[in-house]
């Protein structure tokens, strides 16, 4: 064995965590190797060609979370990260009708008078409860979470802060925030708005990516989740990366080459070595093994420790925690190269709001019976799309006068329900088609002509995400972000610290807190916890301190 | 022998001079764009500050194309056998050395080596130069111009200018006809008779600035207009680009220095040197204004510097003062602003020479949350101008976005 297959550390995984994690150890002097199985980095933040001239956000498609620390620690801006913040959004309704969610404060105003006057006052207090929890649970995303049963002086410290911070709430906002993470979201929304199209419109931020419901407990942790980012300091803002995601995870790749890190692509982690409790390296697919002290798994904790490390390493109650692990996939996404910008006869022409989130769902019903759908194992027939046409706004993303649209879809099931029977192989092409149809359809009804402009389309399912990208079940957190599953419970009770029970190996993806969407939190935590076991913490130790 | 420079004197007008802002040719279409009725005073001309949201103006600078109206700066054309012998006398680089079709970054001085004024200088032709600057220099030319064979004409009214910056804005040009592939930046090309191109801009990124008589202002908007409909053009105001020319390290009259000839106080003069721009003094070259005091000058460590401030946080350090090692106030930031593209808290700032040089800088920040100030000190780093130049700016040929 050479010195070359020698590394201070690996990370198993080129997603945008693992290459966040990867770049603040090479940047603390650590001779990092990172291990992607695709022949892209990236994982979720990709950007690709499928259809000449257009680029797709293939998986993940816009940019909110992704923490300003960060990007600054790790000169993204420099290496080619671009975010471009988009405005406004709309729900269309099958009558012709539609709410716009302007950008421009006293148009919003107005549009929601015009559909319900007394929803005005509504919806400021609603957003003031939303902003209040938010300045409240930022700050804790870029910190480890302490260990409430078995306290170490650090956990004390950290849940002293925690109490400081509810003791800073007050009673009432403490009280709020149970509310937060524990409601429904359309609970939570029926408490302050009344028109069902509105509350519709809102919705959808509490049950993407969530196995589910808007009346399912919990679901208005999910809502705060999507609205707690920000683009230059406008919180719960949201924008583009400039070329796709893959510009994110493109301008991590760049600052890790430019700090010396080495990557190989084309093969994954098939076996994470371990040897007397502790971890040795890696073996990869195509039969080459790296040695290394430190392996990171940009994995979910699923595919990690069921996948890749060997059981008999493991204590029991661990490996239960971790098959326990809810992970279930419920969406989809149609990627659609168009020939022109569709038309939308409900909206005023070149109205500002069609470059933001467009949306057909009109009242909570109507989405909760999307749910019911996939609980039996269907995707929905009346789906929850969250489509948005980057090409609007970003030069890049297709030819002039032609549009690139990215269609999420809540709900599809990783295992679709035939016979009385649940497979994922029962997404075969029939399946995706009509999956497809389903989506294109509803998008017809309120853009007549839509389907005539499609040029191509990538239809992707849960099982695709998991095949392609690596995601347990396509689930796009890496687990999903209920409150059982949350902070000191993330990803299992007594782990949520980024360290496992092998010694060496530590998880830097979205199944540690604080949980999925392009946030780079996780790994950037998990990379602070690296570099303080291996004593190498001083050079990075300001920038979190600042953060 | 008449030893004062000709002029152009054209009849004076019997209009009696109105009150309030005049209008520039662009007028019409500003108007009828904007929604933000955000105007301001720039040189007595109505001018955009926002047109809509400041923000999306800004990201179309960064991330498409935008129009921006320029007609209100001051443009002098200095013409003849000593054109060039003139305008060296003004500023403090070697025009000798700038050629027909090029554009340069200029300053000048008064005699002891203070700032008048900064702006760029066009050379159409051997005995021919137009120089755009912020503040009025007509007199202040002829001055310099006593005793040389030269015209001096003030075209400020007679000159249209509409600055296109952004990295769609050759594709743009492409699309309206007036393609440019070759043209460098700070070259000069004429695609049409009357239509003047410079590769030159005040935002850092790709972007040309087009000028032309005010006649065909109208037809020359609508044509870009079009022309831009698939390639996200926006007009803009100049709130959006203030933001885009501190992010490219730009510095501007009025902000980062004052001009020598509007200040008050004499103390608050600056020299090139101060500013961080002796790199455009030419010590070689013959007599020109100040010389003498900036070689003097050249030979000492400057009192002052002003440099650039990333800062820590995100908290605007407009009007900051500026603490060196504790509490000792070591200067002032001139200009403020959070990059949004390259996602940094910066700050042009004036600082004592030595505590330009030394780290432990803290910005002392007032913020208002609520109806209550907060004082910040957030340690600040001195960096290199300009966070943002990304290399689509210099590609020639210019990229398609």
């Amino acid at each position: 064995m050479s010195r070359s297959d020698h590394f201070d550390a690996i990370v198993a995984g080129g997603g945008h965590n693992g290459l966040t994690a990867a770049c603040y150890m090479a940047r603390a002097g650590m001779r990092v190797l990172v291990v992607e199985k695709n022949d892209w980095l990236g994982g979720a933040a990709v950007s690709r060609e499928l259809h000449a001239g257009w680029t797709y956000s293939n998986c993940s498609y816009v940019c909110s979370l992704l923490r300003p620390e960060v990007v600054r620690d790790l000169d993204l801006p420099q290496h080619g990260l671009q975010v471009i913040p988009y405005t406004g959004g709309a729900t269309f309704t099958r009558d012709g009708d539609y709410f716009a969610y302007h950008s421009d404060h006293r148009a919003l105003e107005r549009e929601i008078a015009r559909l319900s006057p007394r929803d005005v006052e509504g919806y400021e207090r609603f957003s003031i409860a939303v902003m209040r929890q938010c300045r409240f649970i930022r700050p804790l995303l870029l910190r480890t979470p302490p260990d409430p049963v078995a306290p170490r002086p650090r956990d004390v410290a950290e849940l002293v802060y925690l109490l400081r911070r509810f003791h800073d709430l007050g009673p009432r906002e403490t009280g709020e925030a149970m509310r937060f993470w524990t409601a429904s979201v359309g609970d939570y929304l029926d408490g302050f708005i009344e028109n069902p199209l509105i509350k519709a419109h809102l919705a959808g931020s509490g049950i993407i990516g969530t196995g589910l419901g808007v009346y399912s407990p919990g679901t208005a942790y999910v809502l705060l989740h999507h609205y707690m980012g920000d683009v230059d300091g406008a919180v719960g803002a949201w924008g583009f990366a400039r070329g796709g995601m893959g510009a994110v995870s493109g301008a991590l790749a760049r600052a890790f080459r430019a700090a010396g890190g080495e990557v190989v692509t084309c093969s994954g982690v098939e076996r994470i070595l371990v040897e007397n409790g502790r971890v040795t390296g890696v073996a990869l697919a195509n039969g080459d093994t790296y040695r290394a002290p430190v392996v990171a798994s940009g994995m979910d904790v699923k595919r990690t420790f069921l996948g890749h490390v060997e059981a008999q390493h493991l204590p029991d109650d661990f490996l239960k925690a971790v098959r326990r692990f809810k992970i279930r996939g419920s969406s989809g996404k149609i990627n659609i190269a168009l020939d022109a910008m569709p038309r939308f006869p409900a909206a005023p022409e070149d109205a500002s709001f069609l470059s933001g989130d467009l949306h057909v769902s009109e009242s909570l019903a109507e989405l909760e019976r999307a749910y019911d759908d996939w609980s039996v194992g269907r995707w929905s027939a009346e789906p929850y799309v969250d489509m948005l046409i980057p090409s609007r706004i970003d030069p890049t993303m297709a030819p002039p006068g032609k549009h690139m649209m990215t269609v999420f879809v809540q709900y599809a099931p990783y295992d679709p329900e035939r016979d009385g029977r649940r497979d994922p192989a029962h997404w075969d092409e029939a399946a995706r088609t009509a999956f497809a149809d389903a989506v294109l359809d509803r998008i017809e009804r309120v853009s007549p002509g839509f389907r005539d402009l499609v040029l191509h389309a990538e239809v992707r399912t849960p099982v695709d995400l998991e095949r392609e990208v690596g995601l347990t079940e396509g689930n796009i957190f890496q687990g999903e972000l209920t409150f059982d599953q949350l902070l000191f419970n993330r990803p299992v009770p007594g782990y949520a610290d980024y360290r496992t029970p092998v010694k060496g190996l530590y998880l830097v993806g979205s199944s540690a807190h604080p949980g999925g969407g392009v946030m780079a939190a996780p790994g950037a935590n998990a990379a602070r916890e690296i570099l303080r076991d291996a004593r190498r913490l001083d050079r990075t130790e300001r920038a979190f301190r600042a953060a | 022998m008449n030893r004062i420079a000709r002029e152009t004197v054209s009849p004076r007008p019997r209009v009696p001079s109105r009150e309030g802002l005049a209008d520039t040719p662009f007028e019409p279409r500003l108007r009828a764009l904007s929604t933000a009725e955000d105007w301001m005073d720039w040189s007595g001309c109505l001018s955009p500050r926002a047109l809509g949201a400041v923000e999306t103006e800004y990201f179309a600078i960064r991330n498409q194309a935008t129009l921006f109206d320029v007609s209100p700066m001051h443009k002098y054309r200095v013409t003849g056998p000593d054109a060039e012998r003139v305008v060296n006398r003004l500023v403090t680089r070697d025009v000798a050395r700038l050629a027909p079709g090029r554009v340069a970054y200029v300053l000048w001085c008064d005699e002891d080596g203070m700032v008048i004024d900064d702006g760029t200088l066009f050379r159409l032709g051997p005995q021919d130069f137009r120089l755009c600057c912020q503040e009025r220099q007509f007199a202040w030319l002829h001055d310099i111009a006593w005793g040389f064979d030269v015209a001096i004409a003030d075209e400020t009214g007679d000159v249209a200018g509409l600055a296109l910056q952004g990295p769609t804005s050759h594709a743009v040009l492409e699309a309206a006809g007036l393609a440019l592939p070759d043209l460098r930046p700070f070259g000069i090309a004429e695609p049409e008779p009357g239509l003047v191109i410079s590769r030159t801009g005040f935002s850092g990124d790709l972007g040309y600035e087009l000028w032309l008589r005010p006649e065909g202002a109208l037809a020359l908007w609508d044509r870009l207009w079009v022309a831009g409909a698939d390639l996200g053009l926006r007009a803009i105001g100049f709130a959006a680009l203030d933001i885009a020319r501190i992010e490219a390290g730009f510095i501007m009259a009025g902000a980062e220095f004052q001009p020598i000839h509007r200040a008050l106080r004499p103390s608050r003069g600056r020299t090139p040197f101060e500013l961080g721009l002796g790199h455009l003094v030419d010590p070689g070259k013959p007599h020109f204004n100040g010389r003498r005091a900036l070689l003097r000058e050249a030979a000492r460590t400057p009192r002052r510097q002003l440099v650039m401030l990333d800062i820590e946080g995100t908290k605007d350090a407009s009007g900051a003062l500026v603490y060196h090692r504790g509490r000792r106030e070591a200067g002032h930031a001139t200009s403020a602003v959070w990059a949004p593209t390259a996602k940094r808290n910066i700050a042009f700032a004036e600082l004592d020479a030595r505590a330009a040089r030394s780290a432990g800088l803290r910005a002392e920040i007032y913020t208002l949350k609520e109806g209550r100030w907060e004082r910040t000190m957030a340690s600040a780093t001195v960096i290199d101008r300009g966070v943002f130049r990304p290399p689509r700016a210099r590609a020639t040929p210019p990229g398609r976005f």
